[in-house]
């Protein structure tokens, strides 16, 4: 008998990604590569001014163009569907898919047109004429707080979105806040930094834009939409809802999702109005999204002005922090806007053991694009925040920021560990986190590097910075949209393994790390897998990827649902075995008795059998399916420690990153090559937040930066080689082990690389420059000026 | 309405087009080679990179009429034999690419990259790509994949 070849273990293998044969030979099927039949093309006419009233709107050359289906306005779009829901319990202004009078931010959308293809539809946009009487456009940040220079909705004086929440220590359930003990903090304290920051406004720019394509059938009452999107089966709910069709009625595709970093969990105004529009004319129609389009069209990040006060002992041992956040949302709640700023406060605490510490929030509405969920959302903030003040207490008092840190770590033998902020730490081990970090970039050999390149008259400084993240969100109790996620696993008849997942990846490599998983678990080759997604009719129930939840939640609802499936199959494989089933193992194709490893039957064989089970062992129903629903009782909270080294030029101001090196602990590591992955390209847009990005408006409410000619993406040139080095400390809250990394790189970087840029230019007196570090702020500091 | 005769990816086609139609739009509407995306409308993302003529461009900024006689090459047409191109497998086993949206434009320049330096340092081959954007992967793995590439021929 020939050798069973044995399969290695897959789970912490570099496993190259199964997607990616079909992407690097451009066989992929994006949004904008469906075509169906009779498929019409729309294009939105968008306000270019920031706020007004619509004076006249007159679409009658447009209709009259040959090649236009049809021509809708604000008004007549409002007879077909309802205002725009959003997904979470606050307060929020009506708001109309298309503008029905009044426009509140440049790209708001004012008419929709539906023509023969794609340049017919944007002739018929350019033959629409719209007269405004404009209106002041709220601009700046804290002047719209008092209403000036305008009330931007009726039913919100002072354009205050959210009054003022708190939270935090001496504040109740009902947010009713007591201030002793953070008085007594400060009173308490020898120093105390002050500093307000700006964690400026970014735009997501996922290099495929967004898209939709909605083809109604009038003859089975059904809607069939593909849509650029991380979540199908909450696009399927809210549109299902908005056009007062049943859920089972819609049926939601993600294809390939072309990156989405946040900014395509919304549910837009563009998917509503395909829908409605396919449903009205009995047409499949398609949007897809331009560039200069979704700079205003698709939600911004971040954008959370935040004054920051630190109390400390002269030792550098904090004794409280106070965070005052006011958060510039844009002209409108969507779906989690309101929610974002809320976990900057959640994360106020950091990686710190502080005694006394009280956040508060107020969001505010501009003439602005909304903004929304952007890779970290709400934690690269808080993070900024406080790491930043962490700095500034070491420069303060002239402690190496290591070891200001150091002094204030939550010990490891503290977790689960409740903070001050309402949360539960997982697991942890911060101060190990910095020991690596500080061990892999030669902390003490780099000190000594600047000094000497300062000594050149080179202007070189390094900075460092922790990080703990909210992954793997989370239990239902924290998120509208319940917070677990569904998993499907089939044996097929000829043993082959059929998963179907809620979470609907845009690059992740769920196809992969989660086969690796389910070929482990069965002990079959990872060529037997099938991971099927983003297709409500394929996949019963999900809901979706964001906040770095696919494996922590997606991927414990898969084993879940295949240890059902392989606890069924040994049913079925013991009477065969003449063995218990607890007895038997899954391993290289076979299942066998434990320790007669030649006695085996083929898993295919038993799969076989359980499809035309005869005999039908007691108490079985044929057939290998289970299904899942993974409910985690808590978060997961990632951590890790980032040091970079930057260097400014003297002359031009333009700082150059010179290293930069990550310790990141995501728990559990199911494919160490993807998650490799996803640090880098959070890195690269934590320093693109830090360097380069910026979304900048001007009094008027136009953006400047509205295209990639004006916002600086970045570009390959403008990174060295990441170092990275991988800690790994499992969580309990699933029995993976695995916290999430999807958003962690964007939280050290972005405070590390201040750090070293204020740090090259203390020689100047900085202590603080808001992002981002745009040379010619920079080369103001060199010239003697304030930043 | 013109005519245009283009030889794509090795087989000669023709199409009826506008003047103004872009040539990125011919060859994915009217040749169904969807494997070019668009990722912007300022030729600044390099998403919809092919060969034109043997040399890389941005089939955005190019009108079909403008390509009319030319010989064109697309991601669809880089392996031969049904042998991926040693940039396709270096992309694969590299991991340079998430998403997968700027993958078939970021393996066209680095074609013409790899024919002007074959053997190109880490700086050469992020100034080579510096015309292609690309939110996932940070660039590491995509220069990593470049020079597994370079290494190879």
């Amino acid at each position: 008998m020939a050798t069973t070849h044995v399969l290695p273990k897959l789970v912490g293998q570099r496993i190259k990604r199964r997607e990616d044969p079909r992407l690097i030979q451009g066989r992929g099927t994006y949004v904008d590569d469906v075509k169906i039949v009779g498929m019409q093309h729309i294009a939105f006419k968008r306000s270019d001014i920031a706020h007004g009233r619509i004076r006249r709107l007159d679409v009658s050359v447009a209709k009259a163009l040959e090649g236009v289906e049809a021509v809708f306005t604000g008004a007549q779009l409002a007879e077909l569907i309802r205002p725009m829901p959003i997904g979470t319990p606050f307060p929020s202004p009506t708001h109309r898919a298309i503008a029905v009078d009044v426009v509140r931010y440049v790209g708001e959308a004012v008419a929709v047109v539906v023509a023969r293809d794609r340049y017919v539809a944007r002739d018929a946009v350019d033959a629409i004429v719209v007269e405004y009487e404009p209106l002041p456009a709220v601009v700046d940040l804290e002047r719209a707080m008092t209403g000036q220079p305008a009330v931007i909705h009726a039913d919100f004086p002072n354009n205050i979105a959210l009054p003022q929440i708190a939270s935090g220590t001496g504040v109740d359930a009902s947010g009713k806040a007591d201030d002793t003990k953070i008085d007594q903090a400060f009173a308490a304290a020898d120093v105390v930094i002050s500093q307000r920051m700006v964690n400026q406004r970014l735009v997501p720019n996922a290099m495929e834009p967004r898209g939709v394509v909605a083809h109604y059938e009038p003859g089975k009452g059904s809607l069939t939409m593909w849509s650029s999107t991380q979540n199908p089966h909450i696009l399927r709910s809210m549109v299902a809802g908005m056009l007062g069709l049943g859920e089972s009625q819609v049926r939601a595709i993600a294809p390939e999702v072309g990156g989405g970093f946040g900014a395509k969990i919304n549910i837009y105004a563009e998917e509503y109005v395909a829908a409605a529009v396919s449903k009205a004319l009995g047409l499949p129609v398609k949007w897809i999204e331009e560039r200069t389009e979704a700079f205003v069209a698709t939600t911004h990040g971040r954008d959370i002005l935040g004054y920051v006060d630190l109390a400390a002992t002269k030792d550098g041992k904090v004794l409280g922090l106070k965070l005052r956040l006011i958060a510039d949302i844009g002209a409108y709640n969507m779906l989690l806007t309101a929610a974002i700023p809320t976990l900057t406060m959640l994360m106020a605490n950091a990686t710190y053991d502080i005694p006394a510490i009280r956040a508060t929030l107020v969001e505010v509405f501009t003439n602005k694009t909304p903004t929304d969920a952007y890779r970290g959302a709400g934690r690269p903030e808080a993070t900024y925040f406080v790491e930043r003040a962490m700095d500034m207490l070491a420069a303060e008092l002239r402690i190496d920021p290591a070891e200001v840190r150091r002094r204030n770590f939550i010990p490891s033998d503290k977790f689960p560990y409740a903070t001050q902020m309402g949360a539960v730490y997982d697991s942890g081990d911060y101060e190990k986190a910095l020991d690596v970090a500080l061990a892999a970039a030669g902390w003490e050999a780099l000190k000594a590097e600047r000094d000497a390149a300062r000594k050149q008259g080179r202007l070189v400084g390094l900075g460092l910075s922790m990080y703990v993240e909210v992954c793997g969100v989370g239990p239902s109790a924290s998120l509208p949209t319940g917070g677990w996620e569904h998993a499907q696993v089939t044996v097929e008849r000829d043993g082959r393994i059929t998963a179907a997942t809620g979470a609907s990846p845009h690059g992740q490599g769920n196809e992969t790390t989660f086969a690796q998983m389910l070929a482990d678990q069965f002990g079959v080759p990872l060529e037997h897998v099938t991971i099927l997604h983003g297709d409500t009719a394929v996949v019963k129930q999900g809901i979706g990827t964001f906040g770095s939840r696919s494996q922590a939640v997606g991927g414990t609802a898969l084993v879940m649902a295949g240890a059902r499936v392989k606890a069924k199959m040994a049913k079925f494989a013991g009477p065969l075995l003449e063995a218990h089933e607890a007895d038997l193992v899954f391993e290289n194709g076979i299942i066998s008795v434990k320790g007669l490893p030649t006695s085996g039957k083929s898993f295919k064989d038993v799969a076989s059998y359980a499809y035309v089970p005869v005999p039908l062992p007691e108490g079985l129903e044929p057939g290998l399916s289970e299904e899942a629903f993974f409910e985690p009782k808590n978060n997961t909270y990632p951590f890790g420690c980032h040091i970079s080294m930057v260097e400014v030029d003297r002359q031009t101001g333009e700082p150059r990153l010179l290293k930069l090196v990550a310790v990141d602990d995501a728990g559990t590591l199911i494919n160490p090559l993807i998650v490799e992955g996803q640090i880098h390209g959070g890195l690269a847009q934590g320093i693109g937040q830090a360097l380069i990005e910026e979304a900048v408006y001007d009094e008027q409410g136009q953006l400047l930066t509205g295209s990639f000619m004006d916002y600086a993406m970045p570009r390959a040139t403008d990174f060295p080689r990441f170092e990275l080095q991988a800690m790994v400390t499992p969580t309990p809250v699933n029995p993976l082990g695995a916290k999430g990394v999807g958003e962690a790189g964007t939280l050290g970087s972005t405070p590390c690389l201040v750090a070293a840029t204020v740090d090259a230019l203390r020689e100047f007196g900085v202590k603080h420059i808001d992002m981002s570090l745009r040379p010619e702020k920079l080369w103001r500091i060199i010239q003697g000026g304030r930043a | 309405m013109s005519q245009v005769a283009i030889i794509v990816n090795g087989k000669a086609r023709k199409a009826d087009v506008e003047p103004r139609m872009l040539l990125v739009h011919v060859l994915r509407e009217q040749f169904n080679l969807t494997g070019t995306h668009l990722g912007c409308d300022t030729s600044q993302c390099g998403a919809c990179t092919v060969l034109v003529d043997g040399r890389s461009a941005k089939s955005c900024t190019i009108f079909a009429v403008q390509a009319d006689g030319s010989e064109v090459t697309t991601i669809e047409g880089l392996a031969t034999d049904g042998q991926l191109h040693p940039l396709q497998k270096g992309f694969w086993d590299a991991h340079g690419l998430q998403c997968g949206y700027c993958t078939p434009g970021m393996i066209m320049s680095a074609v013409t990259l790899l024919r002007d330096t074959p053997d190109p340092t880490e700086a050469q081959i992020r100034e080579g790509i510096a015309g292609n954007l690309c939110r996932c992967t940070g660039y590491q793995h995509i220069v990593d994949a470049i020079q597994l590439a370079a290494g190879r021929r």
